[in-house]
């Protein structure tokens, strides 16, 4: 009746599975009952659970990246201070069955659950703004993709109350991920939350790509587009080019565990060399996916704050066009130690070479940005001049393990680790910091506080060098990644530093959480009342804070790059009457309730529970014809709601 | 600035000189923990040549990285918009020199590595044999869970957890796995290799002068991974022929049965040897016509 | 104002116009960005089919002492399952051609002729694969056959989705008629069907032609 599961799925003796679950499901009750308790459900469900308005959209990734950050960090302290204390002899807190899982799902949950959304979510946000225009171009879509990403994240969060989760690491290598190996539900709750997330993040990626490449304002042809939207396009292709392979990938592995095939297995004429190639092949492009938006909103913010346009802006087209290409030409060179031969390894090394230099180019081109311009040390540029400095070491790394010789000492190793951490977080969370800083007055209509914002940001560097600094040491000593303890008490040192960058960068997360707490307390005082509070350039600052729903009464006639800094050269008035009526996309809730069905569909077939599993795919499918069929209709917004609204928001500051 | 009174200057500036000693005492014990165990610390021609090729792509980097970190700071400082003597040239944003520059850098960079990343793959590829007067020993290497078996082919013994080798000869390794994949990786030696089942990878290193040099796994394979350690004994030749004479004399026989026990599940395996192997053993066990492991089933 | 100016001011507005590049004519009508994003969608499925066409490249040989390609497919039975699905697109071309003349009539027997031909091809290919399990050559039988399985059955799938999907389409122009959103619609269709032809020949030839030599 109900499959594999039973009460024994719960971990009732295990403490720490117990106390986090407890935690957990209080935490989601508590935010569950405020809300019912206030009466904020008519309000929560029509304005965001059936949002199909981008803005609101992207508030609700980056909101879903900023919860799975905490989840994601306590594995990471976890992991710390197991390591902290487990040497010489000693086991430490956390026993092998355990803290398989938590590396796993620390890995996991912070590139697809954090980095991803993050990124997705201020390309949501940002995109369609920049470009001149009032959504994106499936609105709906938009919604599914979001919800489905919400149900991977919700599986995976559930393994802590019912089950396990994977202990195979973040990418599940077969064989040790196949039935014979891994005969748990802990590899199902990462397949099928991972392929539930995986299809809207592909329906996102053709979203995004049709959006940009179909719908910009009029008179903005490619070359007046703003990098941001470059690195996003350029983004958005590779997630429409590589999340398939994933797909695939993932659908072999789970044929394999469900139906008895061998694409992987030991026996039968499985090959897990060819998992390994497929499942890279998605990879290596999926880290350029994150870093691209990353680079796009450094570019954005060091031209905003150095007042002076970027530099060299075709150069960093032509890059950001570059890394995209080229990402799909250096996968092996996360396996060089597999034995693939002299020939096949320099080939792939020189290429992971060659994807340094557009990489290159443009550290130089945001160096020259800064050159000569007059530079405002706002909270968002803080961040993008810490990931200068760090991103270049972390990219030294890489580079340095992109030489075959050299990776075959260090891979796996803790220098490994700190090689991808220090491009992680230097480059793709510190961007989405920066991002965060810069759009939240848009998004929210207030800025956020300076000062805590820098005690977050000189927390998080900090601590970020005393972590992992040490795990290069400890890569070139010897160490090898995922140990749950360790025999050479020399290491231990280096671990006690690491433990304490640890912590150091908690009080960073700490800090932001007081930001936004205090600058939500404090809103009056930083309210953005003009809608361009930071000077800037693109034509998302044209619009008040927060936009109206349709963003733009009149789309604007863009003449040239930084459209809105030449409108403001230029003395441009925005109008404020004399509106047509425009066409607005009506809510929907397609998008909850397909990604609820997903969610029922999902947790059934980790469980083998047949029935409830074709229930699940049945009513997500009757859902999508359901909402297909119903026309639904667009929104009319008058003339006249549209010339108040105008008017409403260029009403001059003291007269409120 | 501030000048206090005499006391006061020269009890800031003994602190700033505790400290600026303290940071240059943990580098140089850093330094000096790096060089005495690890991937530095070459005790053969792989990890030489490896360590060498660290070192120079290291330094042909930093040219690069170290002026770009002290730009990137040093503009940030000059330009700040407090200061009005920086020049400001708000629409200044296109210079074909400056782009060819900024190009040519990075592409210089990663010729003169591509160099090293070919010709270091080509030397340093692990199937490449060393070139030595003395012959080569072969031995054969499978991964199980979670300990290491080693098989003498020539020599006819085996050895669990524990490799004894006669130091300056060369080592020439095939190596499999029962189960699932893993790592075999001395650091000190040099190169490391996946172990696969169904399959054979093959790995050349040598161990300069005699020590104890330890290995482990260095891709993860399951609960009991991190005990999968093991030490190498390089050993000067003469006493590696007494070990093998004591070795044939004394623990037990490793046939297709005993190989069987062996492969069951287990961890934190003390080291030991075997008098004689089944002389087929390694074949099948890549071939995979041996008994292969059964995990206990799982708890839920 | 006079004639000259008039017409100097009307070929100013239209040259501007007719100058105006694709590119900056803003964002573009609706059905050009839902045929669009189905592309980029078709794209990435032929992707996706591209990871499975690698797998089974790879795993071709690899039969465990089972049946291989040769011994086991039957190109006669695949013949009158290419002209079948082949014949389909032939149809549903025609019905969207009816569809824009407005002679529904057409449209409904084109559609259902193509729903007949698309039904005998998955028929003629569920059958393939319960013979091939009775014979004892099932997915789980090798590698070789877990990769064959998977290819042609995820084509088979998606064929099966199309006939679902050409049923509701077809429920739509009934009862909502050939409204703009409808024919959108109808357009993605047929450019899916299409597309299933075009994986159907790789298959065909990589693996039936290929496997059966």
């Amino acid at each position: 009746m109900l499959g594999k599961l039973t009460w024994s799925a719960i971990p009732l003796g295990q403490p720490i599975p117990m106390a986090a679950s407890l935690f957990i499901t209080i935490g989601v009750f508590a935010v569950l009952g405020l809300v019912t308790w206030k009466g904020w459900w008519p309000y929560v469900w029509r304005e965001w659970l059936t949002s199909v308005d981008h803005k609101r959209i992207g508030v609700m990734y980056v909101l879903l990246a900023l919860v799975l950050l905490l989840r994601g960090f306590i594995d990471a302290i976890m992991m710390r201070s197991q390591l902290a204390i487990a040497a010489g002899g000693a086991q430490g807190y956390l026993p092998p069955e355990h803290y398989d899982q938590i590396f796993s799902a620390h890995g996991t949950i912070m590139i697809f659950f954090m980095a991803m959304p993050f990124m997705v979510g201020l390309m949501n946000f940002v995109v369609p703004l920049q470009l001149g225009v009032r959504d994106v171009a499936f609105p709906a879509l938009n919604a599914i993709s979001f919800w489905l990403t919400a149900s991977g994240a919700l599986l995976v969060n559930l393994s802590l109350v019912v089950g396990e989760f994977a202990r195979t690491g973040w990418l599940a290598y077969p064989p040790l991920s196949e039935l014979q190996f891994s005969p748990g539900v802990g590899v199902d709750y990462y397949l099928w939350a991972l392929q539930i997330a995986g299809i809207g993040t592909l329906l996102a990626g053709i979203n995004m790509v049709t959006t940009i490449l179909k719908m910009r304002a009029p008179g903005m042809s490619y070359m007046r587009m703003p990098v941001f939207c470059w690195t996003a396009l350029a983004s958005n292709l590779l997630i429409v080019a590589a999340f398939p392979i994933l797909t695939a990938t993932f659908g072999m592995l789970l044929l394999d565990r469900y139906a008895g095939m061998h694409f992987f297995t030991n026996d039968g004429g499985g090959n897990a060399m060819l998992y390994f190639n497929l499942i890279w092949a998605w990879g290596h492009p999926e880290v350029y996916i994150l870093i691209l938006p990353a680079f796009g909103i450094f570019s954005e913010v060091i031209a905003t704050f150095s007042g002076k346009a970027l530099f060299g802006y075709r150069s960093m087209v032509l890059a950001t066009m570059a890394i995209c290409l080229l990402s799909f030409m250096v996968w092996l060179h996360h396996f060089f130690t597999m034995g693939a031969g002299a020939d096949v390894n320099a080939f792939f090394g020189i290429m992971s070479m060659i994807i340094a230099v557009p990489t290159g180019v443009k550290v130089f081109n945001w160096l020259f940005t800064l050159y000569q311009g007059r530079i405002r040390f706002e909270v968002p540029l803080l961040w993008t001049i810490g990931f200068m400095v760090t991103f270049t070491i972390g990219g030294l790394s890489g580079v340095l393990m992109a030489v075959p010789p050299a990776d075959f000492v260090l891979h796996n190793s803790l220098f490994l680790v700190a090689h991808f951490h220090n491009v992680i977080i230097g480059g793709v969370f510190f961007g989405g910091m920066a991002g965060y800083n810069y759009w939240f007055p848009k998004a929210f209509g207030f800025t956020l506080d300076k000062r805590l914002g820098i005690v977050s940001f000189w927390c998080w560097f900090v601590g970020f060098y005393l972590a992992f600094m040490p795990l290069y040491v400890l890569g070139l000593l010897g160490m090898t990644r995922r140990m749950q303890h360790y025999a050479d008490l020399s290491w231990q040192p280096y671990m006690i530093v690491a433990e304490i960058g640890a912590l150091v960068i908690l009080c960073g997360i700490v800090a932001t959480i007081a930001q936004l707490i205090v600058s939500i307390r404090q809103r009056e005082r930083h309210r953005d009342r003009g809608g361009d509070p930071w000077n800037g350039r693109t034509l998302e600052w044209s619009t008040a804070s927060p936009p109206p729903a349709y963003n733009f009464a009149v789309l604007p006639e863009v003449a040239s790059l930084d459209a809105f800094w030449i409108m403001k050269l230029r003395g441009n008035r925005m109008p404020v009457e004399h509106f047509e009526s425009i066409r607005m996309p009506k809510n929907s809730a397609n998008g909850f309730v397909t990604a609820f069905f997903a969610v029922v569909m999902g947790f059934a077939l980790i469980w083998h529970i047949w029935w409830m599993a074709i229930f699940g795919l049945v009513s997500a499918a009757i859902t999508l014809v359901v909402f297909g069929w119903l026309e639904r209709g667009e929104n009319e917004v008058s003339g006249e709601e549209l010339a108040m609204s105008e008017r409403a928001r260029l009403r001059p500051v003291d007269a409120t | 600035m501030h000048s206090g009174p005499p006391g006061e200057r020269s009890g800031h500036s003994t602190r700033l000189y505790g400290y600026c000693a303290g940071a240059v005492l943990a580098a140089k014990s850093c330094v000096a923990t790096c060089l005495a165990a690890g991937v530095l610390d070459a005790q053969g021609p792989v990890a030489a040549a490896e360590r060498l090729i660290l070192i120079n792509a290291t330094a042909i980097m930093l040219v690069v990285v170290v002026p770009v970190i002290l730009l990137t700071l040093g503009f940030a400082w000059w330009y700040r918009a407090s200061n009005r003597r920086a020049v400001y040239s708000p629409v200044w944003s296109y210079s074909g020199q400056i782009e060819l520059v900024v190009w040519s850098i990075p592409a210089m960079v990663v010729i003169l590595l591509a160099g090293v990343g070919w010709t270091g793959s080509h030397e340093l590829d692990p199937a490449r044999k060393l070139k030595s007067e003395i012959e080569p020993l072969r031995i054969d290497v499978v991964s199980l869970d979670w300990k290491w078996l080693f098989i003498y082919p020539d020599q006819n013994v085996a050895t669990l957890n524990e490799l004894v080798v006669p130091a300056a000869t060369p080592l020439e390794f095939m190596l499999t796995s029962a189960t699932v994949m893993n790592a075999f990786f001395i650091p000190q030696l040099g190169s490391q290799i996946y172990t696969m089942p169904g399959m054979a990878t093959r790995l050349n290193l040598l161990a300069d002068r005699p020590g104890d040099y330890p290995g482990l796994s260095s891709h993860f394979s399951g609960d009991g991974f991190a005990d999968m350690r093991f030490v190498v004994h390089a050993v000067p030749a003469s006493a590696f022929s007494a070990w093998l004479n004591r070795t044939r004399k004394a623990g037990s026989a490793l046939s297709a049965d005993s190989y069987a026990q062996l492969a069951q599940p287990s961890s934190h395996n003390p080291p030991q040897s075997f008098r004689s192997v089944d002389p087929h053993l390694f074949e099948r066990i890549v071939q995979q016509t041996v008994a292969t492991a059964v995990l206990p089933a799982a708890k839920h | 104002m006079n004639a000259e100016a008039a017409s100097t001011e009307l070929s100013e507005v239209t040259g501007a116009a007719a100058r105006r590049a694709l590119a900056e004519s803003g964002p573009a009508p609706v059905a050009i960005v839902v045929a669009y994003g189905f592309w980029i969608f078709l794209l990435s499925d032929i992707i996706m089919f591209s990871a499975l066409f690698a797998s089974y490249a790879v795993l071709s040989g690899q039969t465990a002492g089972g049946p291989a390609g040769r011994d086991l497919f039957n190109l006669h039975h695949v013949g009158v399952e290419t002209v079948c699905l082949l014949f389909s697109s032939y149809t549903c071309g025609l019905g969207l051609l009816a569809v824009e003349r407005r002679r529904l009539d057409g449209f409904y027997l084109s559609f259902a002729l193509t729903f007949v031909l698309g039904a005998t091809f998955l028929g003629l290919e569920i059958s393939e694969f319960t013979s091939l399990v009775a014979r004892g050559a099932g997915p789980s039988r090798s590698a070789f056959l877990s990769a064959f399985f998977s290819l042609v059955g995820l084509h088979g799938v998606h064929v099966c989705i199309g006939l679902i999907w050409l049923l509701f389409t077809v429920a739509q122009v009934a009862a909502r008629g050939p409204r703009d959103f409808v024919r959108r619609r109808l357009l993605c269709f047929s450019l899916f069907w299409h597309a299933l032809d075009i994986i159907w020949v790789g298959l065909l030839t990589l693996v039936y032609l290929m496997g059966a030599s």
